[in-house]
């Protein structure tokens, strides 16, 4: 579905993705994982197309995403922070984003439900913590149904209640088929969430196949002792070439 | 594409920075009106207003409001709309909103008390020059990414063109007066769109005189009419070169 071809991009001097290629395929979930700065962000703005790549080239849909803007309409976004005009409020920006997807007719609400967010409508954004500004990113990202879903930390900020709502709903999209890309520093959220794991370490990808694949080589139950072996392998194997 | 202006153009609203911009415009005109009963002296202090306070009141609040709303921007672009109408909405909401606000401000004392043809003029004056300063801050908003930086890159188109390119061409003209400078300070005039509308305006009184050889050259050159159409083309040409820039640089821009 998003085929990403040895993407490369530079702010100035500093090299936030080398020569990164990736196919994300229809049906899956990936897990997005890497230290900090390790470019995950950057990414997921180039296939939005917020970060434009030095070099290189990312197909939705197999048609090159440069200079096109339609195949947004098939991605449901939720950033790491929300940022939202602070003069308008809730039921504002929810409206204006229904105006802008027009052709959309099918509005999945359930988020907007479960969080609650009706009763806060009218309230400007500036007056929400950054807990609820997470929940209107999370119900705008679902809102129209998209066939693809990328998730920027999306459990970072909520309340544990709130976590669980999110976290089903992800559960709910992912057994409707939908390509769902998760980055998190929360293994053990992604353990439940994710099928495939994608390891990035100074704009590179380091490790990309199945969870499962990964627990039975490394013979780790849980993800996150699993990516720490993992890296730990790594390191070892570094050392040695040296 | 008009739902996002309609958008933006709420938000500016609602900052009363507007409103306040309105009023002072309001207030000085009918004061100016009180004071003197003959409506072309009048025009002629309001033209130093428009010179003046226009390019810089358009130049600074479009960058601050640039600014203020990178995190609407940053939401859009993560929707299904083309960058382009997201920054041809953006100068839209803004250029019209400012205008609208100097066409109350102005326009209406001007209209109370029957300016005739000069005052149409200096309203045509004010708006021109509003839409080049708006394209001017654009420009300066997108070369960087950082506010202060970005609202003192505009003050310095301010300053150039109010106060040091007209102190330039002095002593320009001053120090070639020996030579024959007219066709040279014609061009020179249109490289300053502030000036450009000093001579629309001056074209358009018939005291072009008053702005030395210079000016009567330019009278002679072009007539009133056309020196006048002429004028309205380059500053037209002031309008599009820097929004079109900055449209280009916006469209490869990473957010």
């Amino acid at each position: 579905m998003i085929s990403i071809k040895e993407v490369s991009k530079t702010f100035g001097k500093l090299k936030v993705l080398d020569r990164v290629s990736l196919e994300l395929l229809r049906g899956k979930s990936y897990a997005l994982v890497g230290p900090n700065g390790s470019g995950k962000t950057t990414l997921i703005k180039s296939i939005l197309g917020m970060v434009i790549p030095s070099s290189g080239d990312i197909l939705f849909d197999d048609s090159s995403i440069k200079n096109d803007w339609r195949y947004r309409e098939k991605i449901g976004y939720m950033p790491q922070i929300g940022h939202y005009p602070e003069n308008m409020t809730i039921g504002q920006i929810i409206d204006m984003m229904k105006h802008i997807r027009k052709n959309v007719t099918q509005f999945d609400e359930s988020l907007i439900e479960e969080f609650k967010l009706y009763k806060m409508y009218d309230k400007r954004m500036h007056t929400l913590s950054g807990g609820t500004r997470q929940k209107v990113s999370a119900a705008l990202a679902f809102l129209f149904n998209p066939p693809a879903l990328i998730l920027d930390e999306p459990t970072a900020g909520l309340d544990p209640v709130s976590v669980e709502l999110l976290k089903n709903k992800i559960r709910e999209e992912k057994s409707n088929g939908k390509l769902i890309i998760v980055s998190s520093h929360i293994l053990s959220d992604l353990d439940e969430l994710a099928t495939h794991l994608l390891y990035l370490f100074e704009g590179q990808v380091h490790f990309n196949s199945s969870i499962s694949s990964l627990k039975k080589e490394t013979g780790e139950a849980k993800l996150g002792k699993a990516v720490a072996t993992m890296i730990g392998q790594k390191q070892l194997i570094e050392s040695l070439k040296k | 594409m008009t739902r996002i202006i309609k958008y933006i153009f709420s938000d500016i609203l609602r900052t009363k920075f507007i409103i306040l911009y309105t009023a002072l415009l309001f207030v000085s005109s009918i004061a100016m009106f009180q004071i003197d009963s003959d409506p072309s002296k009048v025009v002629m202090s309001l033209l130093n207003i428009v010179l003046m306070v226009i390019p810089l009141i358009s130049i600074v609040f479009t960058t601050i409001h640039f600014y203020n709303s990178y995190e609407f921007i940053e939401l859009m672009l993560a929707q299904p709309i083309d960058r382009k109408v997201i920054f041809l909405g953006e100068y839209l909401a803004v250029v019209s909103s400012l205008c609208i606000s100097f066409l109350a401000g102005c326009g209406i004392p001007v209209l109370i008390h029957g300016g005739g043809a000069a005052a149409f003029t200096l309203l045509f004056c004010g708006v021109i020059l509003t839409m080049v300063f708006v394209s001017m801050a654009f420009l300066a908003s997108v070369l960087t990414r950082d506010k202060a930086k970005a609202i003192g890159i505009a003050l310095l188109f301010w300053f150039y063109f109010s106060l040091i390119y007209d102190g330039f061409l002095l002593w320009f003209v001053y120090a070639f007066a020996d030579y024959p400078l007219e066709k040279i300070t014609l061009t020179l005039i249109a490289l300053n769109p502030v000036d450009l509308a000093r001579v629309i305006m001056l074209l358009q009184l018939d005291i072009s005189a008053l702005m030395g050889y210079t000016g009567a050259f330019y009278k002679d050159f072009f007539g009133s009419q056309f020196g006048i159409a002429i004028s309205t083309c380059v500053l037209c040409l002031w309008t599009l070169v820097p929004f079109i820039t900055a449209l280009r640089i916006f469209s490869k821009k990473d957010l």
